[in-house]
C-alpha cells in the first residue's frame, strides 16, 4: 500500500514534465513566426530589431535551450504574458480561479446528490417505469452538449419566465462584494449581505445545474449497478427479516457499502467539471477560468491556452491520485500496484 | 426454399434476441435517419443551407420549418446538412483513434521490454491531459479548420484504445491456445493478428459504439469554441455559436442541438445494449 501510494507521487512530477515538453512543443509548432505577433510589419524589415527581440525574448537560443528556460521559467511561476489582456498569465488565472471553484464545487453537490438519488431510485424500481425514466433523464444529460442545454434553459428560465437571472455572477447594477475568497457566496456571507447572497446563488443556480446534468449519467449509472449488487446480498435480507424498516435498510445497510464506487466515480467525474467549465462557463458569460481559456483559443493567444492546460492538467493529475488512493484505503479489498 | 430462409432469419433473430431491445432498435433507427441523410440529403434538401432565401431571424413556420437565422438561411436546410460534417468526423476520428489506439496498445502488451515502457509512458502523458484542454491545446497549434480539429481528437482519443487493448492483449498471450500456437513454430506477426488480436475486441468495440456519440459532442465543442468548422459551413456546433449571438431567435439552435441529442443518445443506447450482450458480466 505504501509503496503503491510513493510510486503514484513519484510519477506526479514525470508526468507533468511530460506535460509541460508536450505544451512547450505545441507552443512552437504554431504556423506563423512568434515574432510576427510581438513585432509590427514595419519593424520585421528592420534586421537590428528583429535581432534584438529575438535575444530579448530568447528565441535565438537553440531548441533545447529555450525548453530548459522555459521550465526554470515555469519553476519560478512565470507562465508567461498573455498577448491579449498583456498580464502575466499565472495572475489572470488565479483572478479567475474562484469564480470558477465556486460554480464547480455547486456543481459537483448538485451533481453528486441527484446523481446517487438517480440510480438509487432506478436500483430499487429496478425494470420499471421510475427505473427507465431515472435511466433516460441521466442519459439525456450526458448526451447534450452542455453549451446548448445552457442556452436553452437559459431562454426557458430566464427570457420566457423570467424566474431566474440572466448570465453572469451577478445583476449588472449590483456591487460586487468585498473582496475576501474571490467566491461571491462566502464573500457576500461575511459582509453579513444576505439579499446579496441570495442573489448570487440565484445566478448559480442554471449553470451549476447544467454542468451537473452531464455528470448525473455518470454517477447514476455507477450507483445503481453497485446498488443492485449489494441489494442481493445476504445481509440486506438479514436485515429485512429483523424488520427493519425499507428505509432504514436502504440508508443504514446498502447506501454504506454503495458509498466506495460512488466516490470514485465523482473523483473520476473531475474531467467532466472542465469540459463544463470551459463550456458553461462561455455560455453563461461566467468569468472564470474556463471562460479565460475559450476567449484566449478564439483570440489564438497561445502563452494563455497553455498556462491554462498545464495548470489543468495538474489539478487533473493530482485529482486521480487522490481519488486512487482514497480508493485503495476505503477498499483493503483492492490491492494496488 | 423461402420457408427455410424465414426460418433461418427467425433463428437468426432469436440469437440477437437480448441485442434488440426497444433502446438499441430506436438507436439504430436514429443513427439510420442521420447516415441517410448526410449522404442523400443534396437530392430533397428544403433549400440551399448556404443561400439567403427568405427574410432574416423569421420564427419557424409552415414555409420555414425551423426558421431563419441571422442571414436568412433556413435552419432546417442547415440543420440536415449539418449531419454532412459531424457524422463523417466523427466516424473518421474514431476508426482512427481505434486503429492506432489499437495496434499500439496490442504491440506494447504483446512484446513487452522497452516498446511496452515508450507507448504507455506516452499513453500515460497524454491522459495527463483533460481531454478538452488537450484537443483545444492542439487544434489552436495546428490552426482552426474541421480537419485539424479531428487530428486533435484522435491524439486526444487514442490512448484510452491502447490500455484497452494492452491490458486484453496481456490477458489473451497467457491462453493455452497463444501458447499452442508459439511451440507450433507460429511467426510473431501471425500470433499478434491471428491468434491474439481476434480475442481483444469486445470492450474496444463497445467503447468505440460510445466514443462515437462523444466524438460527435467534442467535435461539436470545439467548433463551438470556434476552433472546428468555420463559418458559413452548416455545422451543428457552430450553428449553435451562433445561436447564442442572436439569443432571443431560439429557434436557430433549437435544430443543431435536437440533432446533436439525437445522434449521441442513439449511439449511447447501441453502445449500452451492445454492452449487456456481449459482456454479461456487466448486465444485472
Amino acid at each position: 500500500m505504501l509503496r503503491y501510494i510513493v510510486r503514484r507521487l513519484i510519477a506526479i512530477p514525470l508526468l507533468i514534465f511530460g506535460v509541460v515538453t508536450v505544451c512547450f512543443f505545441l507552443a512552437h509548432s504554431i504556423k506563423g513566426d512568434p515574432l510576427s505577433s510581438l513585432l509590427s510589419f514595419r519593424q520585421l524589415g528592420n534586421p537590428e530589431v528583429v535581432a534584438a527581440t529575438k535575444k530579448r525574448w530568447g528565441l535565438d537560443k537553440s531548441l533545447p535551450e529555450q525548453w530548459f528556460i522555459y521550465i526554470r521559467n515555469l519553476l519560478s511561476g512565470d507562465f508567461g504574458t498573455s498577448f491579449r489582456t498583456r498580464r502575466p498569465v499565472l495572475e489572470d488565472i488565479s483572478d479567475r480561479l474562484p469564480a470558477t471553484l465556486e460554480l464547480a464545487i455547486a456543481s459537483l453537490v448538485i451533481g453528486s446528490l441527484a446523481g446517487i438519488s438517480l440510480g438509487m431510485l432506478a436500483a430499487y424500481y429496478r425494470n420499471r417505469r421510475i427505473d427507465d425514466g431515472a435511466r433516460l433523464f441521466a442519459l439525456v444529460g450526458s448526451s447534450m452538449p452542455v453549451f446548448w442545454s445552457g442556452l436553452i434553459l437559459l431562454f426557458i428560465f430566464s427570457v420566457k419566465l423570467q424566474i431566474l437571472p440572466g448570465p453572469g455572477r451577478l445583476d449588472p447594477v449590483t456591487d460586487i462584494p468585498p473582496y475576501v475568497t474571490g467566491m461571491f457566496t462566502i464573500d457576500a456571507l461575511i459582509a453579513g449581505e444576505i439579499n446579496k447572497f441570495l442573489e448570487v446563488l440565484k445566478h448559480m443556480i442554471l449553470p451549476a445545474f447544467v454542468m451537473a446534468w452531464s455528470m448525473m449519467g455518470i454517477i447514476s449509472r455507477v450507483v445503481r449497478a453497485s446498488m443492485l449488487d449489494v441489494l442481493n446480498q445476504e445481509y440486506i435480507l438479514t436485515a429485512r427479516s429483523k424488520g427493519a424498516r425499507e428505509l432504514r435498510v436502504i440508508i443504514n445497510h446498502a447506501l454504506r457499502n454503495v458509498m466506495i464506487p460512488t466516490l470514485t466515480i465523482i473523483g473520476f467525474s473531475f474531467a467532466y467539471l472542465i469540459t463544463g467549465a470551459v463550456l458553461v462557463e462561455t455560455i453563461f458569460s461566467w468569468p472564470g477560468v474556463g471562460y479565460y481559456a475559450v476567449s484566449s483559443t478564439r483570440a489564438l493567444d497561445f502563452p494563455a491556452i497553455i498556462g491554462v492546460t498545464i495548470i489543468g492538467a495538474t489539478a487533473f493529475l493530482v485529482t486521480n491520485l487522490v481519488t486512487d488512493i482514497s480508493y485503495a484505503f476505503a477498499n483493503p479489498k483492492i490491492r494496488l500496484g | 426454399m423461402i420457408l427455410t430462409r424465414i426460418l433461418q432469419f427467425r433463428s437468426f433473430l432469436k440469437r440477437y434476441d437480448h441485442l434488440l431491445t426497444l433502446p438499441v432498435i430506436i438507436g439504430i433507427l436514429i443513427i439510420f435517419f442521420w447516415a441517410i441523410t448526410a449522404i442523400s440529403v443534396d437530392y430533397w434538401q428544403p433549400y440551399d443551407p448556404l443561400a439567403m432565401v427568405s427574410r432574416r431571424l423569421q420564427p419557424p413556420s409552415a414555409k420555414h420549418l425551423l426558421g431563419t437565422d441571422a442571414l436568412g438561411r433556413d435552419v432546417l436546410s442547415r440543420t440536415l446538412h449539418g449531419a454532412r460534417h459531424s457524422m463523417p468526423i466523427a466516424m473518421s476520428v474514431v476508426i482512427s483513434a481505434v486503429t492506432i489506439g489499437s495496434l499500439l496498445g496490442a504491440v506494447a502488451g504483446f512484446s513487452g521490454k522497452w516498446l511496452d515502457g515508450l507507448i504507455m509512458r506516452l499513453v500515460d502523458v497524454t491522459l495527463a491531459f483533460p481531454p478538452i484542454l488537450l484537443a483545444m491545446a492542439v487544434a489552436a497549434a495546428l490552426g482552426p479548420g474541421l480537419r485539424n480539429a479531428g487530428i486533435a481528437m484522435v491524439i486526444v482519443w487514442w490512448p484510452i484504445y491502447a490500455r484497452l487493448m494492452r491490458a486484453q492483449a496481456l490477458e489473451v498471450r497467457e491462453r493455452d491456445h497463444v501458447e499452442a500456437a508459439i511451440a507450433s513454430g507460429v511467426s510473431r506477426t501471425r500470433l499478434l493478428f491471428v491468434h491474439i488480436l481476434p480475442l481483444c475486441w469486445t470492450p474496444v468495440l463497445i467503447n468505440a459504439t460510445m466514443d462515437f456519440g462523444q466524438a460527435v459532442l467534442l467535435s461539436a465543442s470545439l467548433s463551438f469554441i470556434g476552433l472546428g468548422a468555420k463559418p458559413p459551413t452548416p455545422e451543428w456546433g457552430s450553428m449553435i455559436s451562433e445561436g447564442a449571438t442572436f439569443f432571443y431567435y431560439w429557434w436557430i439552435a433549437l435544430g443543431p442541438g435536437l440533432s446533436i441529442l439525437m445522434v449521441v443518445l442513439g449511439f449511447n443506447f447501441i453502445g449500452d445494449g451492445l454492452r449487456d450482450f456481449l459482456d454479461p458480466r456487466t448486465t444485472d
